[in-house]
């Protein structure tokens, strides 16, 4: 037990380290940008004299280690600082945005997250039969159509002809549970298309993978029926390359839809995010990008912890 | 007019027939839906403004960086909304003209440099508090400091002292100008409580729609000003924007009812769109136009019959055709159409590959000519650029075209390259769009076209009451950047707009997109 302790303390220990070096990487890079902060906030119409106010009043003038650790102190003060372009809190609309991301990342992960390991056990007990060729076959179907594609198809269709469901999925506050549900629908289901066959192939190729093994035909000798099988004896032990693909997936649906929100005009991180980085609103960029990399790192030490407790040989080392 | 259908319509617009059922009989009579939608519409505005309800506009040009202090304005969305909440000392209306809003009148000194502005009285902000010159005064000093960042900073350049005068404030310039009044039509200008000083973002102005909700990038909401000073717009109880700025979400968020009324339909997809039952496209010609510029003084631009070979060698109808889908109008080496005021007709330059091998020859150039494109330079600047590519080969000029990233096209290629693809929005008058981007120490002098005798002229319009000496002072300076200047114009772009079955009291206003910015105040929601 202390060792696994011990094991799950390096892991985030190192996840840490990790993400500081993201905000090193994310600070040199939105450095590196082209344009100045002052010329995109202006934009075309931009005087000279503006601009020298501007930059000025930004402290763009300091050089950038100081602002480097600024920046990083206000972060580990949870003070992610003020939006250059419009002057607004960061952590506060930050934090709607997240807010609303998470939902709809739940949300889509609710749906296709039991619904690809079911489809792939069922594709594993019908291996190479119609049923697992016809699930295999929508889900690659699905998941080959570029994600603004399917959100289009879905908007036609759904939308627009048989007007079931909102093309806009604007959500705010004063809107109610059932109303925010009702907006969300399209993109989540565009986006439980686009990780559906990840997720479900992977589970499929596990599970196959520990069928071959001596236990399993040992299962099925003592007759044990084949789903009976599959639930008690593989998939335990195929449990951790799904959770892998599982985070992956996840981390997709928070920290990659940025598509998918603009063809809903949903107001999440992504759309927030492209609006700063076209404004070269650094604080912003920056703040965002250490976000997304903590999510990612996040779900990455949750799935390799997952991996460990569930396999004894790595709980286990000798 | 069937006598059944006029009845049916009038029907539908005092509100005892559905829209629905309206169209079903009239098509039952033989009546196609567009001819129907036509009827109903000017059956409603026969029957008068509806109040009440809601109106939605799903817009292009929000982004989450916005504010709502007018000084940083730069994009469609907070703009537009500006003009629900804030109102400025004039305002211009349909035709061009300027008419008064927060001022009731005004009057010019003989030597127009003194403009007297008189403030109207009785008029409400939203806190409650009266309008008065003092609030006027404090605008007009917070968009013309220096430090500001004002996006009126400009216009306000030229004015040398404000001050109070009992209820009237009064401008003295530093130099004459005729078109002050156009100038203070700027949608930076809105009146603020003590000038916004105090609060630049609090959004409180005296328009007929409070701010309810600003989230910025998603939507901005306006409720109904109950204390609003006219009766002849803010019809709909509550208006909202919503920020959509992808054109398919736009259109299917129309088509599906979600919003009322969008801006910015692409041209290539309006064919399309009108066929939609109960959808109504709204294009005006209005001052917006696309470029290609050449600077007047950079090799091998610096030579006037290589820029005559270029200008004689754009096919601009083709152009009107193909870029804009005949959305628009030829452009004639200008940045002036006549959607201004004072404008008077020059000669049409036509594509003419003969002429342009001759200049070209005569420019004793060789080589080819590199012009950079982009994305971000106009809608379609891409083919626009190949298009002009193939008609300058006809006349034996090889134009090689670089596209260049969207991502910092404004601050490294435009106004900084020699040859170059952009678009100019228009100005209300003449004197603005020559002054912004064709007076010599301009900072957006964009073809860096550095000419005295121009600037003389400029300058003589400028001071000038006389409206017939204005007129042909305009044409000659017209004329001399058409044959001599940088500024190569294939195009003037309509505003396209369009419009759901709900809206009521759609006008033309080609001031700019969206009924000249006014639509949501000045239509209503039909029933």
């Amino acid at each position: 037990m202390a060792s696994l302790l011990k094991l799950v303390a390096q892991r985030i220990a190192l996840g840490l380290l990790l993400l500081l070096a993201v905000s090193v990487l994310i600070f040199v890079g939105t450095q590196i940008l082209p344009g100045d902060v002052a010329q995109s906030i202006l934009g075309q119409s931009a005087t000279p004299q503006a601009l020298a106010n501007l930059r000025e009043q930004l402290g763009l003038n300091d050089p950038a280690y100081v602002r480097y650790f600024h920046w990083l102190w206000g972060m580990l003060h949870g003070d992610m600082g003020t939006a250059l372009s419009n002057g607004q809190d960061i952590a506060t609309s930050l934090s709607g945005r997240l807010k609303n991301t998470l939902f709809l990342a739940f949300w889509a992960a609710i749906v296709s997250v039991p619904l690809a390991i079911i489809l792939g056990l069922i594709a594993v007990r019908h291996k190479n039969g119609f049923v697992d060729k016809l699930i295999s076959g929508l889900t690659l179907a699905s998941i080959s159509l570029p994600e603004f594609f399917i959100g289009y198809l879905l908007i036609y269709f759904v939308a627009v002809q048989m007007q079931w469901f909102p093309s806009v999925s604007t959500v705010y506050d004063s809107m109610s549970f059932l109303e925010r549900m009702k907006a969300i629908a399209l993109p989540a289901a565009t986006l439980t298309l686009v990780v559906l066959a990840h997720m479900m192939r992977m589970t499929r190729a596990a599970i196959l993978n520990v069928m071959q093994s001596a236990y399993i035909e040992t299962a099925e000798l003592k007759g044990l029926t084949p789903f009976e099988i599959i639930r008690r004896h593989a998939f335990p032990n195929a449990i951790a390359p799904i959770v892998n693909v599982v985070m992956l997936n996840l981390a997709y649906l928070v920290v990659g839809v940025v598509v998918v929100e603009v063809i809903f005009v949903y107001p999440g991180m992504g759309q927030y995010l492209v609006d700063h980085v076209a404004k070269r609103d650094v604080p912003v960029v920056q703040a965002c990008g250490l976000i997304f990399a903590a999510v990612y790192i996040g779900l990455n030490i949750i799935a390799d912890i997952t991996a460990i407790v569930s396999n004894p040989r790595l709980r286990h080392p000798k | 007019m069937s006598n059944e259908l006029e009845f049916l319509s009038h029907r539908v617009a005092t509100g005892k027939l559905s829209r629905r059922d309206f169209l079903g009989r009239a098509a039952a009579l033989g009546v196609t839906a567009a001819f129907a939608n036509t009827l109903l519409g000017s059956a409603a505005r026969a029957a008068g403004p509806q109040k009440g309800g809601t109106l939605k506009a799903g817009m292009q040009g929000g982004e989450s960086t916005n504010s709502l202090d007018p000084a940083s304005w730069q994009s469609q969305v907070p703009y537009k909304f500006g003009r629900q909440w804030g109102e400025q000392l004039v305002q211009m209306s349909p035709d061009g003209e300027v008419k008064p809003c927060l001022a009731e009148e005004w009057h010019a000194s003989d030597d127009a440099k003194v403009w007297t502005f008189k403030i109207r009285k009785g008029v409400q902000f939203h806190n409650g508090k009266e309008m008065t010159p003092d609030d006027v005064l404090a605008t007009m000093e917070r968009h013309s400091d220096e430090n500001s960042k004002s996006g009126a900073l400009g216009i306000m350049g030229g004015i040398d002292k404000i001050k109070v005068d009992g209820q009237n404030v009064v401008f003295t310039l530093k130099d004459p100008n005729a078109d002050l009044p156009y100038l203070l039509d700027d949608y930076h200008l809105m009146i603020q409580p003590n000038g916004g000083k105090d609060n630049p973002v609090a959004g409180i102005g005296t328009g007929p729609y409070k701010v309810a909700v600003n989230e910025p990038g998603v939507r901005h909401v306006g409720e109904k000003f109950a204390n609003y000073w006219r009766d002849d717009r803010g019809f709909a109880d509550s208006i909202e924007i919503i920020v959509i700025n992808d054109a398919t979400a736009r259109t299917s968020a129309l088509q599906g009812g979600q919003v009322d009324m969008i801006n910015r339909v692409e041209p290539k997809i309006v064919d399309l769109i009108k066929r939609v039952p109960g959808v109504t496209i709204q294009n005006v010609a209005g001052k917006g136009h696309y470029v290609f510029i050449a600077h007047c003084n950079t090799a091998p631009f610096d030579n006037n019959d290589l820029r005559l070979a270029l200008k004689y060698a754009l096919d601009r109808d083709e152009m009107v055709q193909k870029i804009l889908h005949g959305y628009g109008s030829v452009g004639n080496d200008t940045p002036i159409n006549k959607a201004y005021p004072l404008f008077a007709e020059i000669e049409q330059r036509k594509f003419d590959p003969e002429k342009a091998a001759f200049h070209y020859k005569k420019s004793g150039h060789s080589g080819s000519v590199l012009l950079r494109t982009s994305d971000v330079a106009f809608p379609g600047a891409i083919d626009a650029a190949q298009l002009y590519q193939q008609s300058a080969a006809k006349a034996g000029i090889t134009i090689e075209v670089k596209r260049e990233p969207g991502d910092g096209y404004w601050s490294e290629v435009w106004n900084k390259q020699p040859f170059s693809a952009s678009y100019w929005g228009g100005r209300p008058t003449q004197d603005q769009m020559y002054s912004t981007a064709y007076y010599s120490k301009a900072d957006w002098n964009d073809t860096r076209f550095f000419r005295e005798d121009f600037d003389k002229m400029l300058f003589q319009a400028r001071a000038e009451l006389d409206k017939d000496k204005r007129v042909a002072l305009y044409k000659s300076m017209g004329e001399m950047v058409r044959d001599e200047g940088g500024v190569i114009t294939p195009m003037f772009n309509d505003f396209i707009d369009a419009t759901g079955p709900k809206v009521g009291g759609w006008f033309a206003d080609g001031n700019q997109e969206m009924m000249g910015g006014y639509a949501l105040s000045k239509c209503w929601v039909q029933a």
